[in-house]
Parts: structure tokens; sequence; C-alpha cells
């Protein structure tokens, strides 16, 4: 858990350093996006896309040495972007700090006010998406 | 000579600074940067004339209009009726009661289908539209042929955007009983031979409905001059209010057509054995309009009076040509309808670029714009693209702000060209 505040932290520092300026934010949101790891073609499925969100989403995850990797693309610059936030704090996590991650950075960098309102819903929805992904694997360790 | 000629110049043309004094909605900063407003093929901004006029009529005569015994509702009757004056002024209607006031565009359309469509129109009969049809020219169309068993034909475009008249002509027969077609399309800008497909048309009998929602704004309509049946638009696109929409109808179909709602208004007489409908256009009003908007759009006529349509478009064509020009030099920028005739759209997308990640950089620049499929998806399938970016101009709009358009199209466009 301290991990993930660390780089929650991390980001609220490197947002401090973009300031007010909305149009430096979103670049650097977009160029985020830009350095996330190839997405496989053959994943780009639709069972694969996140609902709830205005762009296409495709996330899926794997298991290694009890650490779920999260690997995502999406058809908008700035989706992909935001969603790379998320994978940088979420990624690599237990299942269990994944579900508990209390993600206030979200807030702390304003992105509500560099997204929109219905933006926020997309956020929101890649959010759940995770913390179910980390649920289920967290089913099959109990069980 | 030379002074001569830029005095007789500037008689042509339009004092842009000077209109936008009288726009205050333009006047502000968005996120940092002066505001560029280029959204106005889905809305334009209202001037103050507009705006005084909303205030004026609630603080000094809002009042129901007609039947009513009191100043009040007389002031407000009058100038309600003097609108629809006016608006039969702007288009040459014949006369003001053939113009029949809905709450836009879409509403206009609706009652068409809704009325003369549904008694009109037969079991095999066809209505013709085109592929480049806004959604509300295409589905009161579809749930019309589902409910009466008619047809509805497409007539197809060629890449830059203007429509196969060839085509068009092959697609009428005398089973054509209504062509509706869009003047000037939202989302590419194309001007259609609107005149000449309605002189065809009737020649085969069949009715013409023009949707002029982009058109009234930029090209002279005159009714009369091109002979449709029917012409729908709305206020807001004229720098008027929303929630007001003009239907004109030839008087000897608005008066065989049945009324569209029921109600308050659109009745002569109601007895629970029978009730006999009022004479147009009551017949097609039923209950309280939106008064104050439609008091509030006489300005917006008066507005683009003043200011001369001819003006207007001629300012308008010289952004729209200086935007394309000074954009077809940037790398990646690939325009979406290049017809001859055009209002003033520039409708493009930025190679391997998202058009909602080009609208969102434009709008942290400052600059509004339209991305998506503009509510012609059949026409994005057409075209085989998912939306595309949509800058219109309006009067108040300036060479500086393309410029502003432009520089941040060139740094949008260097990420991934």
């Amino acid at each position: 858990m301290e991990d993930i505040n660390a780089i929650q932290d991390e980001i609220i520092g490197e947002f401090e350093i973009l300031g007010d300026d909305k149009e430096s934010t979103i670049y650097y949101i977009m160029e985020l996006g830009d350095q996330l790891p190839d997405f496989p073609e053959t994943e780009r499925k639709e069972d694969n896309i996140i609902k709830g969100c205005q762009s296409k989403v495709w996330l899926i995850t794997n298991l290694q040495d009890g650490k779920i990797q999260f690997l995502a693309d999406s058809n908008t610059a700035i989706t992909k972007g935001l969603i790379s936030l998320l994978i940088r704090v979420l990624s690599g996590r237990k299942a269990k700090d994944i579900m508990n991650a209390d993600l206030y950075f979200i807030e702390k960098i304003g992105m509500g006010n560099i997204i929109g309102s219905q933006r926020s819903n997309g956020l929101a929805a890649m959010i759940k998406q995770m913390k179910m992904f980390a649920l289920a694997y967290q089913s099959k360790i109990d069980a | 000579m030379s002074d001569l000629v830029e005095v007789i110049d500037s008689r042509k043309k339009i004092d842009v600074n000077k209109i936008r004094e009288d726009f205050p909605v333009l006047h502000q900063e968005v996120n940092g940067k002066p505001l560029a407003y280029f959204d106005n093929a889905a809305t334009t901004q209202k001037p103050l004339q507009v705006i005084d006029a909303l205030q004026a009529y609630y603080e000094k005569d809002n009042s129901n209009i007609h039947r009513g015994a009191h100043t009040l509702a007389s002031r407000a009757t009058a100038h309600f009726e003097s609108t629809r004056n006016h608006i039969r002024e702007f288009i040459n209607a014949p006369s003001s009661e053939e113009v029949i006031f809905t709450k836009g565009t879409t509403e206009s359309i609706n009652l068409v289908a809704n009325t003369y469509g549904r008694k009109f129109i037969q079991e095999g009969d066809e209505i013709i539209i085109s592929t480049m049809e806004h959604h509300s020219n295409i589905v009161p169309w579809q749930m019309l042929c589902e409910n009466n068993n008619a047809i509805l034909k497409v007539i197809p475009i060629f890449k830059n955007g203007e429509l196969d008249f060839e085509a068009y002509k092959k697609l009428l027969s005398p089973k054509t009983k209504l062509v509706a077609v869009v003047h000037a399309s939202n989302a590419l800008g194309t001007v259609n031979p609107i005149k000449d497909m309605i002189q065809l048309a009737h020649e085969y009998g069949a009715k013409f409905l023009v949707d002029g929602a982009q058109s009234t704004a930029h090209l002279p309509v005159d009714v009369q001059e091109l002979d449709c049946d029917f012409l729908a638009f709305s206020a807001h696109k004229l720098y008027g209010p929303t929630g007001v929409g003009v239907l004109y109808g030839k008087r000897e179909l608005l008066e065989k057509m049945p009324p569209y709602q029921g109600g308050g208004e659109m009745i002569k007489e109601v007895r629970f054995e029978n009730t006999t409908y009022n004479d147009i256009p009551y017949k097609f009003e039923a209950g309280t309009p939106n008064i104050a908007d439609v008091i509030a759009f006489d300005q917006a006529l008066t507005f683009i009076k003043d200011c001369g349509k001819d003006k207007i478009h001629a300012h308008e064509s010289q952004l729209l040509a200086y935007a394309f020009d000074k954009c077809a030099t940037i790398k990646g920028f690939e325009p979406i309808g290049t017809a001859d005739e055009k209002v003033s759209v520039m409708s493009f997308n930025i190679k391997n670029t998202h058009p909602f990640d080009v609208g969102i950089m434009l709008d942290a620049s400052g600059i509004a714009v339209r991305t998506g499929h503009h509510c012609t998806q059949p026409l994005m399938d057409w075209y085989g693209i998912e939306g595309t970016v949509r800058a219109s101009f309006a009067v108040y709009n300036t060479v500086e702000e393309i410029d502003r358009l432009y520089n941040s199209l060139v740094r949008i466009a260097k990420r991934k060209n």
C-alpha cells in the first residue's frame, strides 16, 4: 500500500509543476499514454472493452508472482493517458492492495476539471473494472 | 482612385470588431486563452439585442398570448405575431399563416412526417432522402415508412461531398411521394442544388421538404423562388434563442393536413361529441408556445437584416477559404467535404489522431469546435470514418482566430505526423 501511495504522491508532484496550464497538462497526459507498452492486436476485441467509457478502452490482466499486471489501450490519446496513470499506480500490485487502494491522486490533480464530468464517469468505470479484476483474483487465491 | 475603391470595398464588408461588441459571450477567456468560438453550426451565439429582448419581455410584457382582454396580453400577442410576419419576410413566404412555430428543425420535420406523411404516404410509396442527412431528417421518415409500409430511398454522394444528381434523377419515379433533403450539410458544408431538385421532384408529382437548419443563416432562402413545399429551420442557429423552430408549408398542403398535437389554441370548438380545429397556423400550435423566445428571435432577424445576408455570406466565405488554404499546408490535415458550393463549415481529420483528441487539445487552447459524427452516422459510415473535427464560422469570427486555429493544429498534427 505504501508503494501505491508513493506513486500517487509522485504523480501529484508532477502535476503541481504543470500548474494551471491546461494545454501543457493535456499534452503531458497524452505523452504518458504514448509511453504505454504495445497492446497485443489479438486482445483488441469486444470482450476486453470496458463498458461505460465514451472512448474505447481495452484492458487485460495477468498474474505474475502473485501480482496483477495490467495492459491497456484506447482509441483516444487522452483516455490512453488517463489509464496509463492508473496502470502506473495499480499495476504490479497484490490483489488485496488494489482492492483497498484509495486513489486520492485523481482529486488532488484536479482531474475533474481537466477531463470534464462525462470523462470522469469513464475514469470511474476504469477504476471499477481494475478493482473487479483484483477481486476476482483474490477470490481465486482465497479458494 | 484606389481610395475610392477602398471606400466602396469597405461598404461591402462587415465591421467584425463592431459586431463582436454585441456578443458578450465572446469576450471571455477559456482555459486561460481568449475564446475562439467555431461551433456555430451547432448553435450560434446571441447578440445583446436578443438577450435584452428576452429580459424586457419578462420584465414588462409577460402574458399568455391570444384571447386575452388585457393590455399585457395584447402587447405580447402583437410582438409574437409580428415575429411571425418578419419570418414570413425573411423566407419570402406568401402569407404569415404558412409560418408555423415549433421547438426546432427536428420538430418541424416530425410534424410533417406525422401529419402529411401519416395521411398521404401510402403502402409502397417512396420517400427520397440523401446520404448526407442529419439524423433528424432520416429517423422520422424511417418511422413513417415502418408505420405506413412505405419505402425509403437514399441519394448517393461523391467523395468530395457533392450529391450525385444523376442518381437522384434515376431514383425519382411516379412512386416518389416526398423528397426530404438538406439545403446545406451540417457535417460537410455542401450546398445542394435544391432548386433544380425541387423542380424535378415536382415533375413527378412529389412534394419536397427542405431542411434549412444550416442554410438559413448563410444563404438567401426564398420559398417562392425555390417553390419548396416545406421548409424547416431553427432560430438558435440564426443568432436567436434555443427552443424556437419554424415550419413553412404551402397553404394548400397545410390546410389538408390533420393536426399534429391536440390541446388548447389548436381548436375552434370543443364538444365531447365533436371537436373542430382552428385554421392554420394555429391548428399546428397546440398549447402555450415559447412566447419569450419567439419574441426575442425577432431581434435576431433584425440583426441579420442589419448586417446584410450578402455581407455575412461574403465574410464567412472569405474565412472558409482562408482557413482551408492555410490548413491544407499542415502535414496530416485531411479535409472531409470539398464541394464547390459550401457554407462556412470546415470538416477535417488530423492523420493518426482521434477527432476527440483534436477537440480536447483545441479546447485547452481556448478554441471551441465540434467533434464526432455530427448526427450523421450513415454519412460517416460512407466515408469509413468514426467522425470529424468541425470548425464552423459565423459573422463574428475573425482571420486572427483562424490563425490561432491553424497554429494549434500545426502543434497537434506534429504529435503523430
